[in-house]
């Protein structure tokens, strides 16, 4: 008898992990952080959510060890008076934030019809066509079309407090059928084994095979994606910031950063959008590093051919 | 003595032309909706005894296994009746039909997809126990699961262990216990020893054997490997192209075969120390079941076919012995 | 008589990380010219390695390690990939049980046997064509002219593994290695093409490696048989020899466990356990813990190969006179 911690540590996906020096690398980078943004609020040295303590009279100020920086703000001040250091951290937090929870909420849907689809054959067709059809309007129509609609319903401080939210729905809907077309290739695959059938001899409902039964086995490519959502959803978010859809400035992710910055790079103060620049791209990056790390280990016949 | 199971005039037909869309053709300039149909099964008629093992034998794509699983309702026929001690069940849903899900019980062929992976063997053999008597207590859905692993010969030491750490053999063992665990009175075995070594064969079917003993089990047990089926069974049908061709008990069938493609098929079996090239030769492939021959199902490849195999489909001959066959030659006394 | 190619204490190793995983150990054979000599075992037993490392076919992890293959004088096991890409599918032919492993599903019959011809042989492209269709005729496919135009998919099983042995056969080969070559196939056509090997083995003077796990085939095809348990052979002998009389308690039972040698009972006669996994060896005898007529000394040390007075070879100390009781 083994417990589930021994069973780990003997897994081959730990030896694996073990194994690959970019899987480890990118996996600490991501563990750093993941969990310097959510302690933002303990570790960074300023909050850029509080008013109160900023000054204007700080604003543009270049980061430490370049002329006219201070100690105080070790990467500079953004154009409204903020600790580049502290608000990179406060929106990172809102960009992970937002990118895991559109990627459940894509997950939750698309597993849902995927399911469905790949297993009462009658919803199939009528299922996937829907999915089509949402595919085929782009990620930043739906966002900018929704985003309108509610700026202009809450106005812009009540934006502020529904944006999260708001974008975690949008970037959610718009890409769901990824999750929804992935499961259902594997439900289709699973549901031809003889286990499901094993299932049915012992008369096991529907709904119970599904969920029971298939659906843990069409876990794995799920994870896979999710790796890759994530990035993109991340991506989304900054995107649509950038368009001035995503984040307000009071409450800034990495994408709202670098549009703030932007307009500052020609006066010189390249830091508002190089460092949250660098932070996002870094972030993306680990991430998608591991994902290939997981699609390679869950599924070792992409290498053989 | 009344039959457990018997099969009525049964066809089992698969439609494989897809969508509404796919079906559409051009010919002639004209637009018309063609189907494909596989005829997996065709007329079968079959009634198994209490307590006998009655194997079905037959080549690859013969309708053996889909036999088996319209039997197991996993599909409904298109035409015919299948009952269980003389209750229709073919076309029972879901809910009518859990009582007698208790009492027929399947085995499949590949030990390494027949179970879930994800599940560990006491999930696996507690979960038709308690889906089945949602009263009985944890200790008593324990008793009775460490109880039949023990039977089939698998230490319930390792039932927290999950499938892929168990060999060929060993799976087959866990894939008979969860038939096994709801007490069943028929199983249907669809080709259970097909995957497993040859040294490992012996004891799937000496367990098999054994549990048929025990419990007074009856076995639809679907092969190809006919000095198996030679062993185990009491009644043997030779199945060709979904239609069985003949019927009779193992040792009148292994000693005096009468359907040409009985013969056919005992010939070919390699004999330890025998010598090749005394086999029966046929001609041709055997066809697919789409395109299926308008008279007998072997008609394309019987050494003694005439005129009337093509045309006409042979029914079903009883004869003296006991047997069934269906051929023209033998009814007309040419073979 | 003229030895074809002699296998020296061959050992295969495949490093995995779980272990090294020694799938052939220490294995002597050899085959004359125009022998036919089965290989029997279970699967894992290392069969198919073995026959893969005779045209030095092993892919990574696994590696020869030790021994040598003697093929007209020269040890092959040690060929460049280059210098063995002369002798495979040259003097040497692998049929494998999927004739879909050697049959290409986009390219015409044709096109894959000219392919062939024309790069072991010094032909016309006409010449080419006449040796195809004159291998074709060889065995049994009607209008060979037709077919040479079709693909893979337009053909039934049995004959998709007739036209692979006729590939195999356009160079004329001195050894055809069959691995499971009709596991795959249904009994009536598995003893056709059984049926066509024998014959073309006789009529071309060619030897045959015939690796299958089903005794009753090789007995029927093959005029020797080694026995292969754990990586190992256990016993080596003339196929009536091994069939009727067989030494080895792992052949005894193998055989015995047949359905038709159950004779009147109902129970048939199996071995205990299973084999032993490759990472996980029994120091002594591979086959000491189902063995039941095993003494100590199995346990310690692993049994050679000896001969009998019989002429069969066998690797057991209760049998080879070492250890008589």
């Amino acid at each position: 008898m083994r417990t589930r911690w021994q069973r780990f540590k003997q897994s081959y996906m730990l030896y694996n992990f073990l194994r690959d020096p970019v899987a480890i690398t990118s996996f600490i980078i991501l563990a750093f952080l993941v969990f310097t943004s959510f302690a933002a609020p303990i570790i960074a040295p300023h909050d850029p959510y509080d008013s109160s303590t900023i000054d204007i009279m700080d604003a543009q100020m270049a980061p430490a060890w370049i002329d006219g920086g201070s100690s105080e703000f070790l990467l500079g001040t953004d154009a409204q008076g903020r600790d580049m250091l502290s608000t990179m951290l406060y929106g990172m937090r809102v960009s992970i934030l937002i990118g895991v929870g559109a990627v459940c909420l894509q997950a939750f849907i698309g597993i849902i019809v995927g399911l469905l689809s790949g297993y009462v054959r009658r919803l199939d067709n009528i299922l996937m066509r829907f999915a089509d059809v949402q595919l085929s309007f782009s990620t930043y129509m739906v966002a900018i079309f929704i985003g309108a609609i509610v700026q202009t319903m809450f106005g812009v401080a009540g934006y502020d407090r529904v944006a999260v939210p708001l974008l975690i729905v949008i970037i959610g809907l718009a890409e769901w059928p990824q999750y929804a077309r992935t499961v259902r290739a594997s439900v289709l695959a699973e549901r031809k084994k003889e286990y499901v059938e094993a299932a049915r001899v012992i008369g096991l409902s529907r709904i119970r095979i599904m969920l029971r039964h298939i659906l843990p086995n069409t876990l794995s490519p799920v994870l896979v994606i999710s790796t890759v959502q994530v990035a993109n959803a991340i991506m989304s978010e900054a995107a649509l910031s950038f368009l001035g859809l995503g984040m307000p400035i009071t409450k800034p992710s990495l994408g709202s950063l670098i549009t703030a910055g932007f307009e500052y790079i020609f006066s010189g103060s390249w830091w508002i959008t190089i460092f949250p620049g660098i932070l996002l791209v870094s972030l993306i990056l680990v991430i998608n590093l591991l994902g290939d790390w997981v699609r390679d280990f869950l599924n070792p016949k992409l290498y053989k051919g | 003595m009344s039959a457990i199971l018997e099969i009525h005039d049964v066809d089992k037909h698969f439609d494989i032309s897809g969508s509404f869309l796919d079906q559409l053709q051009l010919s002639k300039g004209k637009i018309t909706r063609k189907r494909t149909v596989v005829k997996a099964v065709n007329n079968v008629t079959l009634d198994i005894q209490p307590g006998e093992t009655l194997s079905i034998v037959g080549e690859s794509g013969c309708g053996k296994s889909t036999l088996a699983r319209t039997v197991m309702g996993l599909y409904k026929p298109n035409k015919g009746t299948i009952s269980y001690r003389g209750d229709r069940i073919d076309h029972l849903n879901s809910v009518k039909m859990l009582p007698y899900r208790t009492k027929m019980q399947m085995v499949f062929q590949d030990p390494y997809a027949s179970l879930n992976p994800r599940m560990n063997v006491r999930q696996i053999l507690e979960e038709p126990v308690r889906f089945h008597n949602p009263d009985l207590s944890r200790s008593e859905i324990k008793a009775r699961v460490s109880e039949v692993m023990l039977q089939v010969g698998v230490d319930p030491v390792w039932a927290s262990n999950y499938p892929h750490e168990f060999s060929g053999g060993q799976r087959q063992r866990i894939s008979i216990a969860r038939a096994l665990v709801v007490d069943p009175e028929f199983i249907a075995a669809d080709e259970p020893i097909a995957a497993l070594d040859v040294s490992i064969q012996a004891q799937i079917l000496n367990l098999l054997m054994d549990a048929q003993e025990q419990r007074g089990l009856t076995y639809l047990f679907i092969s190809h490997d006919l000095s198996v089926v030679e062993h185990i069974s009491t009644r043997v049908a030779v199945m060709y192209l979904g239609c069985i061709c003949e019927l009779a008990t193992a040792k009148e069938l292994f000693s005096n075969p009468k359907h040409p493609y009985t013969q056919a098929l005992l010939s070919a079996i390699p004999r330890l120390g025998g010598k090749i090239g005394g086999h029966v030769r046929l001609s041709g492939d055997v066809p697919t079941p789409i395109n299926l021959p308008s008279g007998c199902a072997f008609s394309g490849r019987c050494p003694h076919v005439n005129e009337r195999c093509m045309q006409e489909i042979p029914a079903q001959l009883k004869l003296e012995s006991g047997s069934v066959v269906a051929c023209h030659g033998i009814e007309e006394g040419r073979i | 008589m003229e030895t074809l190619i002699d296998i020296k204490n061959l050992r295969v190793d495949f490093a995995l990380r779980s272990g090294t995983v020694r799938a052939v150990r220490d294995v002597s054979l050899s085959i004359n010219k125009g022998e036919r000599l089965g290989i029997v075992g279970e699967s894992g037993a290392g069969k198919s390695v073995l026959g893969f490392s005779i045209i030095n076919l092993i892919s990574k992890p696994g590696k020869i390690t030790d021994g040598e293959i003697i093929f007209k004088g020269h040890d092959i096991s040690k060929y460049s990939y280059d210098q063995m890409r002369k002798i495979r599918g040259n003097r040497i032919s692998m049929i494998f049980q999927d004739p879909m492993m050697t049959l290409n599903p986009v390219l015409t019959i044709g096109t894959q046997m000219m392919e062939t011809v024309l790069a072991h042989m010094d032909v016309s492209k006409k010449e080419a064509e006449k040796i195809c269709l004159e291998k074709l005729t060889k065995v049994y496919i009607p209008s060979p002219e037709k077919r040479l135009s079709q693909y893979p998919h337009e053909f039934s099983g049995g004959m998709r593994q007739r036209i692979v042995i006729a590939i195999s056969l356009l160079t004329s080969p001195n050894l055809i290695i069959a691995d499971e070559p009709t596991t795959a196939l249904d009994v009536t056509i598995q003893a056709e093409i059984m049926d066509l090997l024998l014959e073309l083995c006789k009529t071309e003077n060619m030897g045959l490696i015939l690796i299958t796990h089903d005794l009753a085939v090789v007995s029927e095809v093959t005029q020797r048989i080694a026995v292969l348990y754990a990586g190992k052979v256990v016993e080596l002998g003339l196929s009536e020899q091994i069939i009727n009389n067989p030494q080895h308690p792992y052949t005894q039972g193998l055989i015995q466990a047949l359905p038709q040698m159950a004779g009147g009972k109902k129970r048939l006669n199996q071995i205990p356990g299973m084999m032993p996994s490759l990472l996980d060896m029994p120091k002594g005898c591979p086959f000491e813990p189902r063995c039941t007529i095993c003494i100590e000394r199995c346990k310690q040390e692993i049994p050679i190969l000896k001969e009998l007075e019989s002429g069969t070879q066998v690797a057991c100390f209760m049998r080879n006179g070492a250890n008589k009781r």
